[in-house]
């Protein structure tokens, strides 16, 4: 089962407890963007064989909003982080060039 | 080719069954092609088989990362059924399915399609008014599906529980020519049929670049040396998004794990297929004797191909609810495939940013059903550059808000 820490609360919550939210760091677009934008903000999505950057909710737990850097092929969890960034953070980053030396951003 | 009949298995039997020939070859790749085909599973062999039957291209070549039919091709729980809402859908699902009736006839290849009848429990009011709905937009599109009721079902199905304490069944929307097919037998039907018309079905040869000028295709680059095409289809399924990275383009596609399970075999109790979507789970009986059953995907991209435990957790213990003679079965094996999941849960048949690079995926939980329309859609598209049944797929529906939102229609598993 994965298990994320809640970077919130500090609890290491079983995915029983949590709920998927997709894709981290979208960049969001508002009135006046041209329709390949909103295609972009709302269905294209990134969907790497290997890191992947995510939003969580501790939804059975403290209810709030996190991030998770996480691999899609192995589940390994690089890192959990604060859902107030609009990228990942440089620790987070390094973490996983820890472990995937040849990840590229 | 060899054909198969019960005239070549008593001849082959007489010679101690010396006499078989392999059902395809395995060719080194040539340096050019018409077209190639990225994955050989059931689409990507369709695809092929219904470009050389349909539109006289047979010059092709069908390339696959591992093993014929070892995606989900092989790992599906086998349900063919044509009873969706919207037109678009109904259409190409109803097209596969009269296609599986003469499929083992076309290919001389026994794929075991057995029309065993499929039934959708309603268990809430609120989808005994959808599945009445289903029913009456099936009858305009000439898909046969009647509306039951709990006495019909019990009928149908002894072994249900129709009285459940929280989720009793209230009718179900029946499909009395969906069934079920040997799932590997529809890759290997199609793969021989394929090799017979002189394509290459080309095993263990992973792409790992696609080569472009000027916005056009010009071949790929694989395991096995350069590859030049002028078409290309692309037919992999849950790494599509892998793929179309390759080729510089997005698609609105995330990859995440779905998973079946087979109970040890028992005497038949069951010959229709169960579908129970409010609960989370379907049944089938194999005729092996094993209840094949599904259940739900990952709420999270990934490409483990094994699933997490607490969604068959969830599964098996709604069935146990449904059918309480399963309850002291014992599981014999259970598995997970990569499904690629849409926006609005219906399937890409479309052109591509690239000319001369098709795609055809998307068709997340229920894309075995579908093989064989889907191949013949693709194979008139990458053909003619248009086909009715896939346009209303096409890829760039998501930027026009076209949605075929089967995700409000049929829910979950479909």
């Amino acid at each position: 089962m994965l298990i994320l820490t809640c970077p919130n609360c500090g609890i290491a919550a079983d995915e029983t407890e949590l709920s998927p939210g997709g894709q981290a760091h979208l960049k969001r677009f508002g009135p006046g963007s041209d329709d390949s934008d909103f295609e972009g903000y709302l269905f294209l999505r990134d969907n790497p064989r290997g890191v992947h950057f995510e939003r969580w909710r501790h939804a059975m737990g403290c209810g709030k909003w996190f991030h998770a850097a996480r691999c899609t092929v192995t589940n390994e969890v690089f890192a959990t982080y604060s859902a107030q960034t609009s990228e990942p953070p440089q620790d987070v980053l390094d973490r996983i060039t820890a472990r995937r030396p040849d990840w590229q951003s | 080719m060899q054909r198969y009949s019960v005239f070549a298995v008593a001849r082959e039997a007489l010679r101690f069954h010396k006499g078989w020939q392999r059902a395809w070859r395995s060719p080194a790749p040539k340096k050019r092609y018409d077209a190639i085909i990225v994955g050989a599973g059931g689409h990507g062999l369709a695809t092929a088989y219904w470009l050389g039957r349909n539109h006289g291209i047979r010059n092709v070549a069908i390339l696959e990362k591992g093993w014929l039919g070892g995606g989900n091709t092989g790992r599906n729980t086998t349900i063919i059924r044509s009873n969706y809402l919207q037109d678009p859908s109904a259409a190409i699902y109803e097209k596969s399915r009269s296609l599986y009736e003469t499929m083992s006839q076309d290919l001389n290849y026994n794929v075991m399609f057995s029309p065993r009848g499929v039934i959708m429990l309603a268990q809430t009011h609120h989808e005994v008014r959808g599945y009445q709905r289903t029913a009456h937009a099936n009858a305009l599109q000439g898909v046969t599906t009647e509306f039951i009721g709990p006495d019909r079902v019990k009928k149908l199905v002894p072994i249900i529980n129709i009285h459940g304490p929280r989720y009793p069944v209230l009718g179900g929307l029946w499909q009395a020519r969906g069934g079920t097919a040997r799932h590997d037998a529809v890759a290997w039907g199609y793969a021989r049929a394929c090799s017979d018309m002189g394509m290459d079905v080309i095993q263990q040869c992973e792409v790992t670049a696609i080569r472009r000028d000027g916005g056009r295709v010009t071949g790929v680059a694989t395991t096995k040396g350069d590859i030049a095409c002028d078409k290309l289809g692309l037919v992999v399924a849950g790494h599509s998004g892998v793929l179309a990275d390759m080729a510089g383009f997005r698609l609105p596609i995330e990859s995440v794990a779905l998973q079946a399970l087979v109970s040890e075999p028992i005497k038949p109790c069951m010959d229709v297929v169960v579908m129970a979507n409010t609960v989370h789970g379907y049944m089938s009986q194999s005729d092996k004797g094993e209840m094949v059953i599904g259940g739900g995907a990952d709420g999270y991209n990934n490409y483990t191909q094994r699933g997490s435990f607490h969604h068959i957790e969830e599964t098996v213990r709604a069935l146990v609810e449904t059918f309480p003679m399963i309850s002291r079965l014992k599981m014999l094996r259970q598995w997970g495939g990569i499904v690629d999941m849409t926006g609005d849960r219906s399937p890409i048949l479309s052109k591509t940013p690239v000319d001369g690079i098709f795609v055809n995926c998307g068709w997340g939980t229920g894309g075995f059903k579908a093989i064989p329309g889907s191949g013949w859609a693709m194979a008139e598209l990458m053909a003619k550059g248009t086909s009715p049944l896939a346009d209303p797929f096409s890829m760039f529906r998501f930027r026009e808000g076209r949605f075929i939102d089967e995700s409000v229609a049929a829910g979950v598993a479909h």
